[in-house]
């Protein structure tokens, strides 16, 4: 009780102190061009009001950055905020007592915020089972289809055509490798635009119980037949040099950027780093799917990250005030439009769409509209609003292991995918397993922690 | 014979040695118990929430058979890091113990690289080596090999190895020329005299003398390979293209710093740690034998 008094006495005189602005971290894994166009967010933000300064670190990738925040967590050193990308989202919601719902510090600080200004898929995502939104949805994308424009002039390609189905892929590969491209169509994150999203697309199921949005208990299904397909197709393209392998993360950029591949998928935030190093002129287009398959396109998924809050020990109520005004003005129609409109991330609030279709900016650019399409071609339905299964980040690596085994010729298809989805349920479980441990309380609070229990004799 | 200094004080040597000791159980023996610790128990990402689980996640472990296949890899890469390293330095240090003009400039050269940091070391080869555009790619495509670690494992093996190894040369060859610049000249010029040319000399004379030395560096190697090697592995292949470089001590790194599982991460690092004793105690015991002090 004490403590607390102090706590809020010292609170007071911050406060009270003339000129004194509240530090508000923020820990981010934007680098480049997305790194400068956050930077510049935070200080118009600095510059618009006096009473807060928002302190944006780059912490390394999404990987890093969540790790960073989280062995920070309880040392007053971490961070008020922290980026998180979608992998990681089960993980954050599974440690209630390490993040404070966005919902409620919003509440609390007097800006609360609307589950349903947002898209319905990027809401749903982020958002608990009642439908309050856990986490600022921040830096969100959905991959989308990239081509080299004048590699299609080149070949006598009419370079407003793009390939709209896999099955026109090899038809138009052909004409280009004889016009001298070395490599046809490559990818950025294997699984989750040739596996993750290809299952949403067509309104197939990952996972189940809802793609993990139902419960722990979930279960890898992405080894249909349809993927199997899928991945099979890839591999003989593979042999053939349609398709090449670039590697686990964005390596597949560097393929098209330096021209050898034409083709291209990608998140739609990658135009902001191809508008700054290509050398030539490129077009964005949907993703391909297979027009067989009924119900296809049926829509794609998000990828990228949130802003989550992390819970502070001790009252912090200032802080949290300025953190709810900060989101409060991220969320804004005009902010989230800007940065939409800079970086190719998808506007994550309807209003934000609307103001950038009135602005006249998708007559300009109409490559840019093609990402949020993608996401409002049809009402998410249970299997596709998104992945959200714990221990995802190993369960990735798997699948590129997996499907790497596939490219080098070594596994089948088939027995590569099966053996992806076993291995990942065996991860699955043993996630169940860990937050069974102590069902946390509804009620977030902080647990302190403590070594495990040792028996009493 | 062995030398012995005698403390009329009781204290004294306890207190000279105090702080030594303290800083290895502090950053050795603490984090080992812990390890051990933990390797008993289920957390989850945050470290918030414990529960002993006894054998539990060695029982997982050893039911994966990857994680059965990356002994083997852990093997091959250590004996290639290890042999590749040891020699390479070797010939190193003989080369420049032989100079006259200008040493300094080459030892200086030579031991350079020790200074690079782990990761910095993987980028940088990862860069020359990379599939599209790295530079050493491009005169290997000129000489018509098809260089792709993305996607061939032995070709993945093959840039972690060298990488590794580079890294450890300069250290290796610090201790051979320090080594050879101890062996009496007269030994080597009686050797001469006696009609042996350079290479005999270096096998019966040079070499025999030299083995503290490659001991010595045989098992430092070992558990580079064993321990120290993440940085490069992480910066480069990240254990693909389907876990052909996956060595044990990427895999603690990964499942422990990426994926946060605790637990996991921390059986698998006293598996580790039992193996390097066993190959340590062996080497003192078999391999030892052969040395001459």
């Amino acid at each position: 009780m004490i403590r607390t008094l102090v706590a809020a006495a010292v609170l007071l005189g911050a406060a009270g102190n003339a000129g004194a602005q509240q530090e508000i971290r923020l820990w981010h894994a934007m680098s480049g061009a997305l790194g400068e166009a956050l930077e510049a967010l935070v200080q118009r933000f600095n510059g618009a009001q006096r009473d807060y300064r928002v302190v944006p670190e780059h912490k390394g990738s999404y990987e890093d950055t969540m790790i960073a925040a989280l062995t920070a967590q309880g040392t007053g050193a971490g961070p008020h905020l922290v980026q998180v990308y979608e992998v990681g989202t089960a993980h954050m919601m599974a440690a209630r007592s390490a993040v404070r719902p966005l919902w409620q510090v919003m509440a609390e600080g007097g800006e609360p915020i609307d589950a349903k200004a947002f898209l319905p898929a990027v809401a749903s995502y982020f958002s608990d089972n009642a439908g309050k939104l856990l986490a600022l949805p921040f830096s969100v994308s959905t991959p989308i289809l990239f081509y080299n424009k004048d590699a299609f002039r080149k070949a006598k390609l009419d370079p407003e055509q793009p390939p709209k189905s896999w099955y026109e892929f090899p038809k138009v590969i052909e004409v280009l490798r004889d016009a001298g491209v070395e490599c046809g169509y490559t990818t950025t994150w294997p699984s989750w635009v040739l596996i993750e999203n290809m299952s949403t697309w067509h309104n197939q199921d990952f996972a189940t119980r809802d793609n993990g949005l139902g419960g722990l208990d979930a279960r890898l299904v992405f080894n249909t037949h349809l993927m199997v397909r899928h991945v099979s197709t890839l591999s003989s393209w593979a042999r053939a040099g349609y398709f090449t392998y670039a590697g686990r993360r964005i390596e597949g950029e560097q393929r098209f950027l330096a021209g050898e591949c034409a083709l291209l998928t990608a998140a739609s935030s990658s135009s902001a780093a191809l508008r700054r190093s290509a050398g030539f002129d490129f077009g964005e287009a949907q993703l391909p799917h297979y027009d067989d398959v009924k119900g296809a396109p049926h829509h794609s998924m998000i990828g990228g990250a949130a802003l989550w809050v992390m819970a502070m020990a001790g009252p912090k109520r200032a802080e949290y005030r300025g953190v709810a005004k900060f989101l409060a003005w991220l969320a804004k129609p005009e902010v989230q439009a800007e940065w939409h409109q800079q970086t190719g991330y998808v506007p994550v609030t309807r209003a934000a769409y609307e103001l950038t279709r009135k602005q006249g900016f998708y007559a300009v650019r109409p490559g840019q509209e093609i990402a949020i399409r993608q996401l409002l071609l049809n009402n998410p339905t249970r299997e596709s609003r998104g992945i959200r299964i714990g221990e995802f980040q190993k369960i990735r690596t798997i699948i590129e292991e997996e499907l790497e085994a596939v490219w080098d010729g070594t596994k089948p298809p088939k027995l590569a995918l099966d053996q992806a989805a076993e291995r990942g349920n065996q991860l699955l479980r043993h996630f169940e397993a860990q937050h069974r441990i102590g069902l946390e309380p509804a009620v977030p609070g902080r647990t302190p922690r403590r070594p495990a229990k040792t028996p009493k004799k | 014979m062995e030398k012995r200094v005698a403390f009329r004080s009781a204290w004294l040597p306890y207190a000279l040695l105090a702080p030594q000791i303290a800083i290895t159980i502090i950053f050795f023996f603490w984090p080992a118990v812990q390890a051990v610790w933990f390797a008993f128990q289920l957390q989850d990402a945050f470290g918030l929430q414990t529960e002993f689980v006894g054998l539990q996640n060695f029982a997982a472990l050893f039911a994966d058979e990857h994680y059965l296949a990356s002994f083997q890899t852990t093997a091959v890469f250590s004996v290639l890091v290890a042999f590749f390293g040891i020699a390479i330095s070797l010939l190193l240090a003989t080369m420049a113990d032989r100079v006259v003009r200008g040493a300094l400039v080459y030892k200086t050269l030579l031991i350079w690289p020790y200074a690079v940091a782990a990761a910095v070391a993987g980028v940088l080869w990862a860069f020359m080596f990379a599939p599209s555009i790295g530079i050493v790619t491009y005169v290997l495509k000129r000489m018509g090999v098809d260089w792709n670690w993305i996607i061939n494992g032995d070709q993945a093996m093959l840039l972690v190895v060298m990488a590794s190894v580079w890294k450890q040369i300069s250290y290796n060859f610090l201790f051979f020329l320090a080594g050879l610049q101890s062996i009496p000249r007269s030994l080597v010029e009686a050797a001469a005299i006696d009609g042996a040319g350079p290479v005999r000399r270096f096998w019966t004379v040079v070499f025999p003398l030299l083995s503290p030395t490659t001991f010595f560096l045989l098992v430092v190697n070992i558990v580079y390979a064993f321990f120290d090697t993440f940085g490069v592995i992480d910066a480069t292949t990240q254990g693909g293209p389907a876990q052909a470089t996956q060595i044990l001590v990427y895999k603690v790194y990964y499942d422990g710093v990426k994926a946060a599982d605790l637990g996991g991460s921390s059986a698998q690092s006293v598996i580790l740690m039992l193996i390097v004793i066993a190959l340590t105690v062996i080497q003192f015991r078999f391999v030892e034998r052969r040395v001459q002090y």
